[in-house]
């Protein structure tokens, strides 16, 4: 009887073994990289926005307080984007003719609010309310990142559901005094482990991980 | 393998048993009956058989197709009975299986050693089997692309599946099940695999009977370690008889619906299991040993063992029902009486007295000789088998929910035509499976039975056999 194979196949087959393996777990660790990467996420990504809007300036170097325009921070689950005569509070007399604000005056003349790319958006079947964060001492910086450095506005936060477990695992990790939620400059390593627990105990917050807090 | 001398042949008894091989075959006799089945080409019938199987197979797809597209709302699921056909048929189907594991691995253990001719078949029988059950979980939970969210594994969630629940103790029962099947089933092809490999005319049959015989050369070192693992594999497997279907019963038992909540149900699961797989097993080959005039090695004694099997564990099963309704009564729990007399007497009496029929009534024919000797007879109780226990799996999971607690929440429950076309393309998918396999591989094992051959007796003399 003739041979069928050559004799380099016993040693093709048994490389392959470990070939397949490898193959699939590297395909598996592609997948969960890819998962988590902002290619997915969309962290750090920047979105094309109507108008440059730049928190770097308006927080940063201004300073103007978060709720002066996101103003149903404190009493509902959406923060509130501001309408155009918000803006023009100030810009009917600062820049009054620059070219990019140009979108912004032309919402206000037509009543056309101006269309914002949504920058953090979790998906329908998950239920978030910044009412509660805000009232149990969870700074805004403590999600949205720096967000008095950003020129352009981006997620500073992955948004994934192990980013929010972190927290609601253990929500000391997070909290600070409620007097600083507003704070972008505030320092999260000014308070000790002991201060933490008690802030925790003060404010009455739980570890909220049961199905339902988010999921109703 | 040890060569049994307390074989078939010339047993003293005070009846004289039929033989587990006919007699006048030798080694080549064997070899060449049996492999001739897959070289010689194929037969005429073939192809409006796999035809048939086919399109049921298509009917499958498409129903799972528009079952994606629609959701789960195209079944008869509703608020009381939110089980339905996906769990009855994956119990019935992981059941079927288990006769397959029961006679390759426990037999084997055992030295029974007319198992040798039907393990194959029964092997190939239950990776089909638990082909067509994995289907139902994963298409029951409604959005089967997340169905990999049952496998614990680091993912962005944060979260591992619930480890409290039945249904991932299943993931795991399943899956651990389905791969030492398939590696038993195919560990036991490849010395027959070598076999077509050195038979076959047709160079490409060559090249991938080659490939899957793993360069098999017949060398005494193969043997020996060919025989290690399969002692080795018959050892995991053995414990998987039980505790596969002990896990399916825990999605039930772990309730605490009534008619569910029993400590008798794991045992009476596993004997359930191993009914509905021997009724299939005599289902299966009393046709196809008759079509490939394979009464040599699939003989009376065969068909008698297993029509034994199955009266054993048909009995257990009836005393599973009457221990049901007996700790219904014995408990003194009006909820679980209420549900017996509901399952007995309630709107689905003619679902539970066609059961009694089936898997009580039907197999007490298999106390007489003459039905256990006679093909056409059990073939026709193992097809009230079939029926009976799906039947079975339909009175657990659709009696028990359809009137619970709260008379407020009753309902009544029919499958619908897409649950019925999902179940036969199940069907036709393992009949696909189950032609392909026939036609490709040995159907039976020809290297074990040529040990039954009085020529391997007779070299048993303690010293370990030669081959070449």
């Amino acid at each position: 009887m003739s041979q069928i194979f050559h004799p380099s196949t016993n040693t093709i087959s048994r490389v392959s073994i470990f070939a397949v393996v490898l193959t699939v777990g590297f395909a598996g660790w592609i997948a969960a990289a890819l998962d988590r990467s902002s290619i997915v996420t969309r962290k750090n990504v920047i979105l094309e926005q109507p108008v440059p809007f730049s928190h770097d300036h308006h927080v940063g170097e201004v300073g103007i307080d978060c709720r002066y325009c996101h103003t149903s921070v404190e009493t509902s689950s959406f923060a509130g984007i501001p309408p155009t005569s918000t803006c023009m509070n100030c810009h009917n007399e600062l820049f009054k003719d620059s070219p990019m604000l140009e979108p912004v005056r032309e919402s206000f003349r037509n009543g056309q609010p101006i269309e914002w790319t949504r920058v953090h958006d979790v998906p329908d079947y998950v239920y978030f309310n910044h009412s509660i964060h805000v009232a149990k001492g969870i700074g805004c910086t403590s999600c949205h990142g720096e967000i008095d450095e950003m020129p352009i506005t981006w997620k500073a936060e992955s948004l994934k559901m192990e980013w929010c477990l972190d927290c609601h695992r253990d929500p000391a990790s997070q909290v600070r005094p409620r007097s600083e939620v507003f704070n972008v400059d505030w320092d999260p390593s000014s308070l000790s482990n002991e201060q933490r627990a008690q802030l925790v105990d003060e404010y009455h917050i739980q570890s909220k991980t049961s199905c339902s807090t988010c999921h109703r | 393998m040890s060569v049994i001398q307390d074989g078939g042949y010339d047993r003293p008894g005070i009846i004289e048993k039929p033989p587990v091989l006919a007699p006048g075959h030798t080694t080549g006799s064997v070899t060449d009956r049996i492999s001739e089945v897959v070289t010689r080409g194929t037969p005429k019938w073939f192809y409006p058989a796999f035809g048939f199987s086919f399109l049921l197979m298509m009917l499958l797809i498409f129903s799972i197709a528009k079952l994606v597209f629609q959701g789960t709302g195209i079944w008869g699921l509703n608020a009381p009975v939110g089980w339905g056909f996906a769990i009855i048929n994956f119990v019935w189907w992981i059941g079927i299986g288990h006769a397959g594991t029961l006679i390759s691995a426990i037999l084997l253990l055992l030295r029974q050693e007319w198992r040798t001719s039907i393990n194959r078949f029964a092997e190939a029988m239950t990776l089909f089997a638990v082909a067509c059950a994995g289907i139902f979980p994963l298409i029951h939970v409604g959005r089967p692309w997340l169905a990999y969210w049952l496998l614990p594994y680091p993912n962005t969630m944060g979260m591992w599946p619930q480890f409290r629940s039945p249904l991932v103790w299943d993931v795991f029962a399943v899956s651990t099940y389905a791969t030492v099947s398939v590696l038993f089933w195919y560990v036991g092809l490849i010395p027959d695999l070598a076999t077509l490999r050195d038979r076959s005319k047709n160079k490409i049959a060559k090249i991938i009977y080659g490939m899957t015989a793993l360069g098999w050369r017949n060398s005494a070192k193969h043997w020996h370690e060919h025989e290690v693992a399969s002692l080795l594999l018959a050892g995991i497997a053995t414990p998987l008889v039980l505790s596969v279907h002990s896990v399916v019963s825990f999605d039930f038992a772990v309730g605490i619906i009534p008619g569910w909540h029993a400590t008798i149900f794991p045992p009476y699961f596993v004997a359930g299991a191993i009914f509905a797989g021997f009724a299939m097993v005599l289902t299966l080959t009393i046709p196809l040993r008759s079509i490939f005039n394979l009464g040599d090695f699939i003989t009376q004694r065969h068909l008698q063992n297993m029509g034994k099997v199955m009266l054993a564990t048909g009995l257990i099963v009836a005393y599973g029902y009457g221990v049901e309704i007996f700790m219904a009564w014995y408990s003194g729990n009006p909820f679980e009486w209420f549900m017996v007399k509901n399952r007995v007497t309630g709107p689905y009496k003619w679902h539970w007295m066609s059961l009694i029929l089936c898997n009580v009534l039907a197999p007490q024919a298999l106390w007489s000789r003459r039905v256990r000797t006679s093909a056409l007879g059990l073939w026709i109780v193992s097809m009230f088998v079939n029926v009976g226990m799906w039947m079975e799996r339909f009175i657990i999971v659709v009696t028990s929910l359809h009137r619970d607690f709260l008379p407020s929440s009753w309902g009544m429950y029919h499958g619908t035509i897409w649950d019925w076309a999902i179940y036969v393309g199940t069907m036709g998918l393992f009949l696909s499976l189950l032609f392909l396999f026939i036609r490709f591989v040995p159907m039976i094992s020809i290297f074990e039975v040529r040990t039954l051959l009085p020529e391997a007796k007779i070299k048993a003399t303690g010293h370990p056999k030669e081959h070449h």
